[in-house]
């Protein structure tokens, strides 16, 4: 794997008015990697990504993607850039008023001058990809969650992005559909080359696909750790991080001890 | 089992002995009682005896728990005797969370810090506004022009929902209307003899202006609160971030086809219900005054003149913006939980119908000033 820069954090700061949720960010992620963002509940992942993928404009610091500042670019730099994402959120956020087909046909529409069977042909097998054949004239309503998660990623798979973001992907499913889930992950990171970047709290999930982390804290309002989750777990830097990749069992076995 | 709450006092020592069953307990005045005592200065120890115990619930739980928190706030110890197994796991699983909500930091402030921090916050959303009607009336004429990113079916649906939907209600409340005008005039004017005015008074009334606001009031009910409730769970549901991640203005997308079709709809809205409320004035003429209907139509529409019924349908025109602007203002901005739906709707058709009177008053002085 080559180790390219994607995306760079530097002297990031990110918060709501005078309300700052981490300060002083520095961090990097290789084309390629599977990232994980982590953290307890509220200290501010989802405000990262939503910072990261332009929603939100950070209070300090820029963001850096393959060597152009995304934080400071022209709105027309920014929606290029923003075309090369693809984004997964926590529910989906498929356009209610659209079938399956047509909500993974709008960025295409708007992006391509493809014909509309080149289209239809694409829509299928996005949908194939996530293993949603013959739903295409579905509506988001009639499928369940785990169902719309996945069309969810279909549709940001549509443009073939260079980063996809994961806001909490284990959320609300089921072991099994959450395993599915992460091993399309897997599956998409290692056929397309994709850079992942995923918030989540699910362990599993964290040790099954990551392979370069941060960890956030809510209270120092700083990076507390960072890289491969598994070598966190082995050589955990501090308390926090260790009862974290634990289950709070950490603090308790060191007691006993 | 009876439950007793017996406290005694003995030196710098509260003990509480507790017996009999504990469930639904709620001897108020017993327990503010012990709550005094306890946090009287005397007190040093707090000791409650668990042993004649029998069953108990969570309004016994929080006896211990307010206790426990009395002695922790004035360093008091705090000791338990024969507590059972699970009571005392349960009072210290309350007392283990360890992390406070992190509090945005607000200054509390003097008064006249209150009155600036209120204006800036008035000026803050007075600008917000203004500029809101500033991008959809850009991407207004983006989309007219056939600029902007929109799909058609939305327009579609938009139109859909402001002509043949609303027609029913629009010509009942504004047949009623044009009745009750009728009505109440009739009532005046027949003191006078002058009962064949009715006919005029009815046209002039629902040209002029009641057409207007009736149908402003009920497409704000309908169609503006609708805009705020379909826009604002696009909110909740991250629709319109998703919008906005895959370079899509949410202003065009949303916003426009919503506007156009009222924008294109309230005018003829307002001429339907112009008709309606005749209709109505002559279900009252002829019934009740025995004016032949053909006759109270002839003079309904004598009665009709062109500035009166231009000026009711530029109000239609002025409703339709401000009941699109309304709606999918509080739509965009609406917050992020099932809550805060509920309330962008509300907010929604109250400030339309509020703009609506507002600018009713300001066209009724141009009027007045252009001599219309
Ligand atoms: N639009 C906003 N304006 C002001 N404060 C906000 C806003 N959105 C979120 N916050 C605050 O920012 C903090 C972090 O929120 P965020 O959603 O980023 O947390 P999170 O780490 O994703 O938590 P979770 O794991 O529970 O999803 C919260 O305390 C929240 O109250
Ligand atoms: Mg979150």
């Amino acid at each position: 794997m080559s180790t390219e820069v994607q995306i760079e954090a530097k002297n990031l700061t990110i918060g709501y008015g005078d309300y700052v949720l981490i300060k002083d960010m520095n961090f990097t992620i290789n084309k390629g990697d599977i990232f994980i963002i982590m953290g307890g509940s509220g200290c501010g992942k989802s405000s990262l990504l939503r910072v990261m993928t332009g929603l939100v404009a950070p209070l300090k610091g820029n963001i850096f993607v393959d060597g152009t500042n995304f934080t400071s670019a022209s709105a027309a730099t920014k929606d290029k850039i923003m075309q090369k994402n693809g984004i997964l959120y926590q529910s989906g956020a498929l356009f209610s008023s659209m079938t399956l087909a047509e909500n993974i046909a709008m960025p295409l529409q708007l992006y391509t001058k493809y014909s509309a069977s080149q289209i239809k042909e694409l829509v299928s097998l996005k949908l194939a990809l996530v293993g949603l054949t013959g739903f295409e004239d579905y509506y988001p309503s009639e499928i369940s969650g785990g169902m719309k998660k996945r069309a969810g990623l279909a549709r940001a798979l549509a443009l073939d992005p260079e980063t996809v973001y994961f806001d909490e992907p284990s959320a609300g499913l089921d072991p099994v559909s959450s395993k599915l889930l992460d091993d399309l992950i897997l599956e998409i990171n290692h056929s397309l080359g994709t850079t992942i970047v995923i918030v989540t709290h699910e362990l599993s999930s964290i040790f099954a696909v990551g392979n370069n982390s941060i960890f956030l804290d809510g209270a120092s309002k700083s990076i507390l750790a960072r890289g491969n989750p598994r070598d966190l777990l082995q050589n955990p830097p501090n308390d926090t991080i260790f009862e974290f990749l634990t289950r709070g069992e950490g603090k308790n076995a060191q007691k006993t001890k | 089992m009876k439950q007793e709450l017996d406290f005694s006092t003995s030196g710098e020592t509260l003990t509480l002995n507790v017996s009999g069953d504990f469930v639904s307990y709620d001897n108020e005045e017993l327990k503010s009682r012990l709550y005094a005592t306890a946090e009287d200065n005397n007190i040093q120890c707090i000791s409650v005896d668990a042993q004649k115990l029998g069953q108990w619930d969570s309004t016994f739980a929080v006896i211990i728990f307010e206790l426990k928190k009395i002695a922790l706030k004035h360093r008091k110890t705090f000791k338990t005797l024969n507590f059972p197994q699970n009571l005392e796991r349960l009072i210290n699983l309350a007392f283990s969370v360890d992390r406070k909500p992190a509090q945005p930091e607000t200054s509390s402030g003097n008064f006249f810090e209150k009155i600036g921090a209120w204006g800036i916050n008035l000026w803050s959303s007075v600008d917000k506004g203004l500029n809101f009607i500033k991008k959809s009336g850009s991407s207004f004429f983006r989309s007219v022009t056939g600029r902007s990113f929109m799909r058609s079916i939305d327009l579609s649906f938009a139109f859909e929902d402001c002509t043949y939907k609303a027609l029913p209600i629009v010509s009942l409340i504004s047949f009623m209307v044009g009745l009750i005008l009728a009505f109440v005039g009739a009532v005046q004017l027949k003191t006078f003899g002058a009962q064949i005015y009715v006919a005029s008074l009815v046209t002039i009334g629902m040209t002029r202006i009641m057409g207007a606001i009736m149908t402003g009031i009920i497409m704000a009910g309908r169609t503006g609160a609708s805009y705020a409730a379909t826009i604002g769970t696009m909110q909740v549901n991250e629709e319109v971030d998703a919008l906005k991640t895959m370079g899509v203005n949410p202003i065009d997308f949303l916003v426009s086809p919503r506007m156009i079709a009222l924008v294109v709809t309230m005018p003829l809205l307002t001429m339907w219900s112009d008709f309606m409320g005749m209709l109505g004035g002559g279900f009252v003429g002829v019934t009740m005054l025995g004016i032949p209907f053909q006759k109270y139509w002839e003079l309904s529409i004598d009665a009709i003149s062109l500035d009166n019924f231009l000026v009711g349908i530029f109000h239609g025109l002025v409703f339709g913006i401000v009941i699109a602007i309304c709606g999918c203002y509080y739509g965009i901005f609406c917050g992020r939980n099932a809550d805060s739906v509920g309330s962008a709707t509300t907010k929604a058709v109250v400030s339309a119908i509020v703009w609506m009177i507002v600018m009713t008053g300001i066209i009724t002085v141009c009027c007045e000033v252009l001599g219309i």
